[in-house]
């Protein structure tokens, strides 16, 4: 492949939102109530609208006969190249809004930046993907509100999720080496000037909603470089299913 | 005149004007502002279509709709999907915007009401079945990725509104 490094950057980004696109697709219909289970859902399809147009170009920077389908949903495990945090678990609605608020939160940033890609197909994406994106940040950070200073059960499961998923933020910010070739080259984010920022919004809006800003030093990281939490082999599983037992179907 | 329409031919004006969106279907493809630009090369017709939102499932019906019209008029068409501009809510035509309150859905406001309506509860999103504007927000997302749900308060009617996208 002539341009790995832009391949393997593409799906790094698109990664992100299929694994969590498929983590919120499996509350489609289990919901904890109608209105939430419907937007879920709509997250769930605006990422996976994202993801397609991520992998029609990695399809066609890749050119060598695979179609969008064939990356989304034949690779391996170690081939996936999200960030542990989207492979997390529905445990529960407040892990499911805790993993969504410390998620959006950074694709927030992560897309405004990627606007100013040299790359114009990236670019436009980032575009069209910023726009849902803010329903998104909306929706999820209003909820930690509305359970961090609600009753007392919800503010301390909302507590127990944050405090749980906050040991998958850092690696948000880890560069690989195709992040690094791509900034180099004025196409890619560079992740780690997000940081600061990202810390501080989420703080913000932690304390706001009366929850405590975890104070753990101690990160997971490894999905960035394919080596993933055990949740993702199940996950992967079902993702897989159609495509493994009906091969060559398109979505 | 939009600007989308200096860029369609117009012969062709009359033809993907009749065809409408799969989930609203009051509302024309044109009226929407999805269709960019359309031009004849050859007979063939080269159409360029821009989605709503990125998962839009419409947009794979709308665009073998456009062929199928196209092809009844007696041409060839190509059909390719642009993602840059991205499509935003102003570019739905007063005429559109009119065909969607008809139909019950409430058209979009601007961006900054848009977020006082969803984010600060403020009721000003006119009921579609009474006029009224003592509505409030039921969900964010309603029941296509572009609507959000709203219920009034007078007549109690829910309804749909057509979420602001800049």
């Amino acid at each position: 492949m002539k341009n790995k490094n832009l391949y393997n950057y593409i799906l790094g980004i698109a990664d992100n939102s299929l694994i969590l696109g498929q983590r919120l697709g499996e509350l489609c219909g289990h919901g904890p109530t109608l209105e939430t289970d419907i937007a879920c859902t709509n997250v769930s399809l605006d990422l996976f609208g994202q993801v397609r147009s991520y992998f029609q170009y990695a399809a066609k920077i890749a050119d060598d006969g695979r179609t969008e389908d064939d990356i989304a949903m034949l690779r391996k495990e170690r081939e996936y190249l999200n960030v542990l945090l989207v492979e997390q678990p529905n445990t529960n609605f407040a892990y499911t809004i805790g993993r969504q608020f410390l998620f959006d939160v950074y694709h927030l940033a992560f897309l405004t930046e990627l606007e100013k890609s040299k790359d114009l197909t990236l670019s436009a994406i980032a575009k069209k993907s910023i726009k849902e994106v803010r329903y998104h940040e909306r929706f999820s950070s209003d909820w930690v509100k509305r359970l961090g200073d609600g009753t007392e059960e919800s503010k301390t499961k909302m507590q127990e999720a944050i405090n749980d998923l906050w040991t998958y933020t850092d690696e948000l910010f880890h560069q690989t080496e195709a992040d690094k070739a791509m900034v180099k080259e004025g196409i890619g984010v560079d992740v780690t000037k997000l940081k600061e920022d990202y810390y501080e919004n989420v703080s913000e809006l932690l304390e706001e909603s009366t929850l405590e800003v975890p104070e753990s030093k101690y990160f997971q990281k490894g999905g960035k470089k394919g080596i993933h939490t055990e949740h993702m082999g199940y996950l992967l599983a079902e993702l897989q299913y159609m495509q493994r037992a009906y091969p060559n179907m398109e979505w | 005149m939009t600007t989308t329409e200096q860029n369609i031919d117009k012969k062709l004006i009359p033809i993907l004007g009749g065809v409408s969106d799969p989930e609203i279907p009051v509302l024309s493809i044109m009226d929407m502002g999805v269709v960019r630009s359309a031009v004849i090369e050859n007979n063939t017709v080269k159409v360029e279509i821009t989605p709503t939102y990125s998962g839009c499932p419409a947009m794979d019906v709308i665009g073998d709709d456009i062929k199928k019209a196209l092809k009844e008029a007696g041409y060839n068409s190509e059909i390719e999907l642009i993602l840059h501009p991205a499509w935003t809510t102003d570019w739905i035509t007063p005429r559109g915007r009119k065909a969607l309150e008809d139909y019950g859905i409430a058209a979009p406001l601007g961006a900054e009401a848009d977020k006082d309506v969803l984010l600060n509860g403020k009721r000003i999103v006119k009921c579609t079945n009474c006029g009224s504007q003592n509505t409030r927000l039921v969900s964010q997302f309603g029941s296509t990725a572009c609507k959000a749900q709203f219920q009034c308060d007078d007549c109690q009617e829910p309804f749909d509104y057509f979420k602001c996208l800049k």
